[in-house]
């Protein structure tokens, strides 16, 4: 997606008073059918995995592998959130407005229910084929984490009640430096006991079955559809929040103006604002 | 800029040593956190043993959480917050100077710490030059972590539950990398020590530097 | 000559309310200045933005010839802030307040010490720590940690609040031989008679803007004493009374 789109986009926004438009609802109706689409060819189109081995006997995931197509989207997708982020917060450094941060706040919302999802459905299909729920040597799982505990940090920091700019700010920060964390303890990890479980890239070395790896790709369209229909509504929301603070804003403007020009005895209220920037508004309803 | 960090360290150091929050309340309150952990392990010497560099650090980190909030309430107070804003300290030498003397604060409670772990765990030391070097560049980067994040919730009504949370996931790595040196220097498992004090070496020189561009962004504005 | 202050239209949001709703002022060097005002009028957000720790919401503003939306920064350097707080380190002796805040900016240390002197701190308030000061104390010492500063923009937020006769002496000298030596003064007082040796220029906020004054209205039987060279600018010039009554507080505030 090119800045004009992104920012175009901006402007549409800013025009309509509602969260949605046609085309997002398109798009939330395509992720729910892509949904349930997802859900009949997990279910009843691809097989179980399971193998024979030399010996005769049977080996696999069995109806565990089914997981495969919530849990590599989602992780995927918590990166991508997490990613967004990350070059938001450097788009907030450059360009100081709002649009970039709201972007931020957004793809990190998302990213942590993504990164939640992905760390419960590893867990969960981690006890029927790694004989475990939890793993603390392997890199993907403690650095996943890791970075959920520190983008919920982050939400954290932006509950707290503050200007916008200063809010801003701090959660830059958080996003930067977390980003670099999440590099720095990948490595750590790594280092201090390289015994991952994960299976490497099944997907590029063909291994997989052709159903298999047509439902993981579908699984990947559906997420990224919910994702895309998340981000975009999450971010309308955070866009008419700012709209109605500033409408608020300007109308405590008016109200304040009104006390000054009460105390005002003389007819001289005009003069002492001679660059007229900021008039006294009519009280309209927001 | 050296001139100013100076100031700010020494200032931070001479109030500690007026009121020794530091000695007074955090070490008492980090020996705790050590005769708990025997108790936890049950009276096990070997696990106690092979498990010491390990509790050490979660004892240090839990010690630092509190030395960095103590460290930014002592600037809270009576405007102190504002007036800093207007002293035109250079950020990059307030944040050096804060986190020196948070540095220096740690590792005074590591050494003291140490002795606990010695008598208390029954350990040994095998190498005294891994075991100081881990401990003062592990020092290094839990302060200027803790810095950049004290400064981060200073002044907030949450900070204290914000502040572990904020900080505990980041310093994971030196928890990792100090506890594989010591266990090194310990004798009690073939780690690479050196190799992990390599990490804490890059933990705190990514800390320093994001902690000191970080700083003139936080200051920007009230 | 550029002024020390210049604001035009400026707002300042604290959270979503405008302390400020639209001030135009503007202050020229060496020119001592009060803002009156009732409380919540704006007068301490308004020292606030000129000192640089408030932000200005819209509108535009000059401190010493610094934006006050880009170069915050300078604008910090060059002020004293003096407001209902002293940001002294409660325990650093008075001496060790002075040697750190004035060490900050690079006094020297003979500077300091007369700073001490000019407060009147000497011999055992010096090593006292600043926690065990009264509270007129205090305001003494933290005025000594401005004045090292060497400010060029004095920001007083009702600097004569709970001091006794002398200490106002004091402050008052302080502030008279600031502006002879070319700084300026802004402050925000209820007390005028306080402060008629420094013949400064009032004017008033309310609403979180500055209001005009007709002349017309004025309260009967106060004398004119000495009116500072009127600004172009269409904020209040009046006289301070001479005779302060309950007339002359309530009519502009």
């Amino acid at each position: 997606m090119s800045l004009t789109t992104v920012l175009s986009r901006q402007n549409a926004t800013q025009d309509t008073q509602s969260i949605s438009s046609s085309a997002t609802k398109a798009l939330g109706w395509a992720a729910l059918v892509g949904f349930a689409i997802l859900v009949v060819l997990a279910f009843a189109w691809v097989p179980a995995d399971t193998r024979i081995t030399d010996q005769g006997d049977v080996v696999g995931q069995f109806d565990a592998v089914r997981l495969m197509f919530v849990h590599v989207p989602s992780a995927i997708l918590a990166y991508t959130g997490f990613g967004i982020t990350f070059l938001a917060s450097l788009g907030y450094l450059r360009w100081r407005t709002d649009w970039w941060d709201i972007m931020a706040a957004s793809a990190a919302e998302i990213g942590v229910i993504f990164g939640v999802l992905t760390l419960v459905t590893g867990s969960i299909w981690g006890r029927p084929t790694w004989q475990t729920w939890w793993e603390w040597g392997d890199v993907r799982l403690v650095t996943t984490l890791v970075m959920v505990l520190v983008f919920i940090g982050y939400l954290a920091v932006r509950r707290i009640p503050a200007n916008a700019a200063v809010k801003a700010r701090r959660s830059v920060v958080i996003a930067l430096v977390g980003a670099a964390n999440i590099v720095i303890v990948n490595r750590s990890v790594d280092w201090w006991e390289n015994r991952t479980l994960h299976q490497q890239s099944t997907l590029l070395a063909r291994k997989i079955r052709d159903e298999t790896l047509f439902t993981l790709t579908f699984a990947f369209v559906v997420g990224a559809t919910l994702f895309g229909w998340l981000l975009l509504h999450r971010f309308r929301v955070g866009y008419l929040e700012r709209q109605i603070t500033e409408q608020e804003v300007q109308k405590a403007i008016a109200e304040r103006q009104a006390e000054s020009a009460a105390h005002d005895t003389g007819s001289l209220t005009q003069a002492s604002n001679p660059t007229g920037q900021i008039q006294p508004q009519s009280k309209t309803s927001p | 800029m050296l001139r100013e960090m100076r100031l700010v360290a020494l200032k931070d150091l001479r109030i500690e040593t007026r009121v020794r929050v530091g000695i007074t309340q955090i070490l008492p309150f980090a020996l705790a956190v050590l005769v708990l952990f025997a108790f936890a392990l049950d009276t096990d010497q070997q696990a106690l043993r092979t498990y010491a560099p390990g509790l050490f650090w979660v004892t240090v980190l839990l010690a630092a959480l509190l030395a960095i909030g103590r460290s930014f309430a002592v600037d809270l107070a009576d405007g102190i917050t504002d007036r800093l804003l207007l002293s035109g300290i250079e950020p990059q030498a307030a944040f050096f100077g804060k986190a020196a003397a948070i540095a220096i604060q740690l590792v005074v409670l590591e050494v003291l710490l140490g002795f606990g772990v010695v008598l208390l765990f029954d350990v040994t030391v095998y190498r005294y030059g891994l075991l100081v070097s881990a401990g003062l560049v592990a020092a290094l980067g839990l302060a200027a972590a803790g810095t950049l994040y004290g400064a981060l919730v200073a002044g907030l009504g949450v900070r204290e539950s914000l502040l572990p949370l904020l900080v505990l996931p980041v310093t994971a790595p030196v928890l990792i990398g100090a506890t594989r040196a010591f266990q090194d220097a310990f004798g009690v498992a073939g780690a690479q020590g050196w190799a992990w004090l390599g990490l804490l070496v890059g933990f705190a020189a990514i800390y320093g530097v994001f902690g000191a561009l970080s700083y003139g962004i936080l200051l920007e504005e009230a | 000559m550029r002024q020390a202050v210049r604001l035009r239209a400026a707002v300042t949001l604290l959270g979503r309310f405008p302390a400020l709703a639209g001030v135009d002022l503007d202050i020229d060097p060496g020119e001592v200045v009060v803002v009156k005002g009732q409380n919540g009028a704006g007068k301490t957000t308004l020292l606030r933005l000129c000192a640089g720790l408030c932000s200005l919401a819209s509108g535009s503003g000059e401190i010493l010839g610094h934006d006050l939306s880009t170069q915050r920064r300078q604008v910090r350097q060059r002020v004293a802030l003096m407001g209902h707080t002293t940001g002294l380190y409660d325990d650093l002796t008075v001496a060790e307040n002075v040697a750190f805040w004035g060490g900050a900016v690079g006094a020297t240390s003979q500077e300091m010490h007369s700073a001490l002197e000019t407060l009147e701190l000497s011999g055992r308030l010096v090593n006292l720590r600043a926690g065990n000061l009264s509270s007129g104390q205090r305001r003494r010492a933290s005025f000594a940690t401005l004045l090292v500063r060497r400010p060029e923009l004095w920001l007083l937020d009702e600097p004569h609040a709970g001091l006794d006769h002398r200490s106002r002496n004091i402050v008052n000298n302080l502030v008279q031989s600031a502006a002879q030596a070319g700084a300026t003064v802004m402050m925000a007082s209820h007390e005028l008679e306080c402060m008629q040796t420094l013949q400064p220029r009032v004017v008033s906020l309310a609403g979180g803007m500055l209001t005009t004054q007709p002349a017309g209205i004025q309260p009967a039987g106060i004398q004119p004493a000495g009116i500072q060279p009127v600004t172009t600018q269409p904020v209040t010039v009046q006289p301070i009374p001479t005779h302060p009554t309950k007339e002359a507080g309530t009519h502009v505030a």
